[in-house]
């Protein structure tokens, strides 16, 4: 079997990563804000499988554990953000949570 | 004598306790603590003096506790007893404590009656400061300290607004003597290496050469400083506006007590002013005009406590000349008597004012004679000691002393003596034109009510002393009695007499017998004899009459010369150059804070935009770099 060549692991990584940046910044609602972010973060553990499986080092996997276990806990962090932020605006609207500008 | 700390103590006291529980305990009780303390310091002054004077010591020195020491300055709170500090705490506490029983009742309907006390205690425990201190230091911290309590007392009815501008005039004024004086303590420090009193007297003579440019900016610096307490010329316009306080002050401070602490320095630090004999000149001149510019404005005054302030002035003066002749038990004689008939004075005007509803033009008066007989009689005897009438008054006794040694001393000369004699015949004028003008005549306001024991008990006290307590000293002519220069004599040193005239003081004392007789006659010729003569005279002097009333125009000249400017140039520098600086610095901050606040907008999406962004900036910034 033909390995499958780094840059087209390396160019979907990219890819997933700026779909997950573009929709951080275009979408309101702050669950689907938080997934966005996790598809960062996924993006980011492929770019360093790719590397790692590239260079032939236990390295970027060792790396993508990191993230995951980084991950886990930002999201526990997270929906616990998103619960209280409901329960004092009763929306999801990250834009409705800016009573603390300038 | 180890009793001497409790003297100045006990007011101090009696303030503190006074602060403390003074809302709380009831109106019978605070004269209780406030004139009591004062009646304890005066009766330890009698045991400590009777004691002092018995054990036959020159002096007794007691050190409380070190203040401070500081690179070969070393400064104690200490308190020294000689015979001249005695007169005075003597004086500071009887007359204080005659003083404070007659406020128990002149203020008792006041709604600040524990607060004048309390003000009136501290004033007296910083005058016993000031008269007991070993050292120039804790004299200055004394000085200061009844200042102080001078600024409070004249601004006491403080809700009317020209209270307020009297107290701040009078602690301005007086201020500008107390830097001349500070500096002066400054420059004896430095060539003395001192500031203790007996040490000063003690190293001056070796350090200084008579009439050495040094001393004599250290004598004139001392003399700014007692001109400006002692309102002598040209600073003495804040005392007539002083009595905008209530009348015991006017007896005790502006009268009796602090406006002579002027003439306790100079009498203290007597051997520089003898090092120094152009200061001491000096001293005798402004003496000479300041008796003669006061009294002619005593005058012309119509307000009963402006005659008095004026004619406080002028007695001062009186002092300031016996002083600059050398004549220094002279002086504090004079003092002495003076602060009883002043005293006397000041406490029967303020009986009248009170018993006339608050009214002080002389003009409204008019025959109380008949309507307060207690008040005039003793008014009376002040009236003729302040005008000095020959051989039955006190004030004869201690001014005619000043009158033959300013002409007769060593150090004396015509023009001093023309001097005084003009003011002895003036003050005899304005004295009795305002006993014939308040208490004869016809009756023109009647009196409210009665005034009770403790008010007119120390009128009556006051007047026994101003007529006796001349008899300690009678001249040569009439009985030879030298007990208070006598008295004196450890501290200050005897006048050197002009051996050319010394027979000749019979004339000194007939020729000022006249002038004050004819001065009275003056006064009763105009005023209750033919009234008619009057207004011509009047209106021939009109120009002289304002100009005499105003006080010869001092504060006009000081408004000109040092108020307007001053305000003026505040007026333009009301936001204060220096603050740009500071203020600059501050619109800097504030500006930057508004523009980087426009970008905390609470949207989180836009956040997450200014992360992106800037990572892109640094990312694509390292790449170029690296490239």
């Amino acid at each position: 079997m033909k390995p499958i060549p780094v840059e087209a692991g390396l160019i979907l990584a990219g890819i997933l990563f700026m779909l997950g940046l573009i929709s951080v910044l275009i979408r309101r609602n702050i669950i689907f804000m938080l997934i966005s972010v996790e598809i960062m973060l996924n993006a980011a553990g492929l770019a360093f499988i790719t590397a790692g499986a590239r260079w032939v080092q236990a390295d970027g996997q060792v790396m993508f554990i990191f993230i995951l276990t980084m991950a886990a806990a930002e999201v526990s962090v997270g929906l616990a953000l998103i619960l209280q932020i409901y329960h004092q605006l009763k929306t999801l609207d990250s834009d409705a949570a800016n009573t603390m500008r300038g | 004598m180890e009793l001497l700390w409790l003297i100045p103590i006990l007011p101090y006291l009696g303030a503190t306790l006074l602060i403390l529980v003074g809302s709380m305990i009831s109106r019978k009780q605070v004269p209780l603590i406030g004139a009591g303390s004062i009646g304890l310091a005066a009766l330890a002054t009698a045991v400590v003096g009777i004691d002092f004077l018995s054990s036959g010591q020159p002096y007794f020195q007691q050190t409380l506790w070190r203040w401070m020491n500081v690179g070969g300055l070393d400064i104690g709170i200490t308190l020294s007893l000689d015979v001249l500090s005695l007169v005075f705490i003597f004086v500071i506490t009887f007359v204080g404590f005659l003083i404070h029983i007659y406020s128990s009742e002149f203020m008792h309907d006041d709604e600040g009656y524990a607060r004048f006390f309390v003000f009136m205690n501290l004033f007296v425990g910083s005058m016993l400061m000031l008269v007991l201190a070993g050292n120039l230091v804790v004299m200055y911290l004394g000085w200061e300290g009844v200042g102080l309590c001078s600024y409070l007392l004249i601004g006491f009815w403080y809700r009317e607004e020209k209270n307020g501008h009297a107290a701040r005039k009078a602690f301005i004024l007086t201020r500008v003597g107390d830097t001349a004086l500070a500096i002066g303590l400054f420059m004896l420090f430095q060539h003395l290496g001192t500031l203790d009193f007996r040490e000063i007297s003690a190293r001056a003579p070796q350090v200084f050469t008579v009439g050495s440019e040094t001393v004599v900016i250290i004598a004139f610096l001392l003399l700014g400083g007692a001109v400006g307490k002692s309102a002598q010329l040209p600073l003495q316009t804040w005392l007539p506006d002083a009595m905008a306080g209530p009348s015991p002050v006017s007896a005790l401070i502006h009268a009796a007590t602090m406006v002579t602490a002027g003439v306790y320095i100079i009498a203290r630090t007597h051997v520089i002013f003898e090092l120094a004999p152009s200061a001491q000149q000096a001293v005798a001149t402004v003496g000479a005009l300041t008796l003669l510019l006061a009294g002619c404005s005593a005058m012309m005054q119509y307000d009963l406590k402006r005659i008095l302030a004026y004619s406080t002035i002028s007695q001062i003066g009186y002092m300031f000349l016996a002083l600059g002749v050398g004549a220094w038990s002279a002086a504090i004689f004079h003092f002495m008597i003076h602060a009883f008939f002043k005293a006397l004075l000041f406490l029967g005007a303020g009986t009248v004012i009170a018993l006339l509803h608050h009214e002080h033009d002389i003009f409204r008066m008019g025959g109380l004679r008949r309507s307060m007989p207690t008040v005039y009689w003793t008014f009376l005897i002040g009236a003729a000691s302040l005008a000095a009438i020959p051989l039955v008054t006190a004030g004869f006794y201690s001014k005619d002393q000043i009158l033959w040694l300013a002409l007769a001393g060593e150090k004396g000369n015509g023009w001093l003596f023309t001097a005084a004699l003009t003011g002895a015949f003036v003050t005899a004028i304005y004295t009795f034109r305002m006993v014939f003008v308040a208490f004869w005549g016809e009756e023109k306001t009647h009196p409210a009510h009665h005034a009770g024991t403790a008010m007119l008990l120390p009128l009556i006290v006051l007047a026994v002393l101003s007529t006796v307590a001349g008899f300690i000293e009678l001249p040569h002519t009439l009985g030879h009695v030298q007990l208070f220069s006598d008295y004196l004599n450890p501290v200050l040193p005897e006048v050197r007499m002009n051996e050319a005239l010394i027979h000749d003081e019979w004339i000194v004392q007939l020729g000022a017998a006249l002038f004050t007789f004819g001065g009275i006659y003056i006064a009763y010729l105009f005023y209750i004899q033919q009234p008619h003569l009057l207004p011509p005279v009047k209106t021939y002097f009109s120009g002289l009459r304002t100009y005499w009333l105003a006080g010869w125009g001092f504060d006009a000249v000081y408004n000109a010369l040092f108020v307007r400017p001053f305000v003026g140039i505040a007026t333009i520098n009301k936001n204060d150059v220096a603050d740009r600086l500071s203020d600059g610095m501050v619109a800097i901050t504030n500006y930057f804070h508004r523009l980087f606040a426009w970008t905390q907008s609470g949207i989180m999406r836009w956040y997450m935009m200014g992360i992106v962004i800037g990572t892109i900036m640094v990312v694509t910034i390292s790449m170029l770099i690296n490239t």
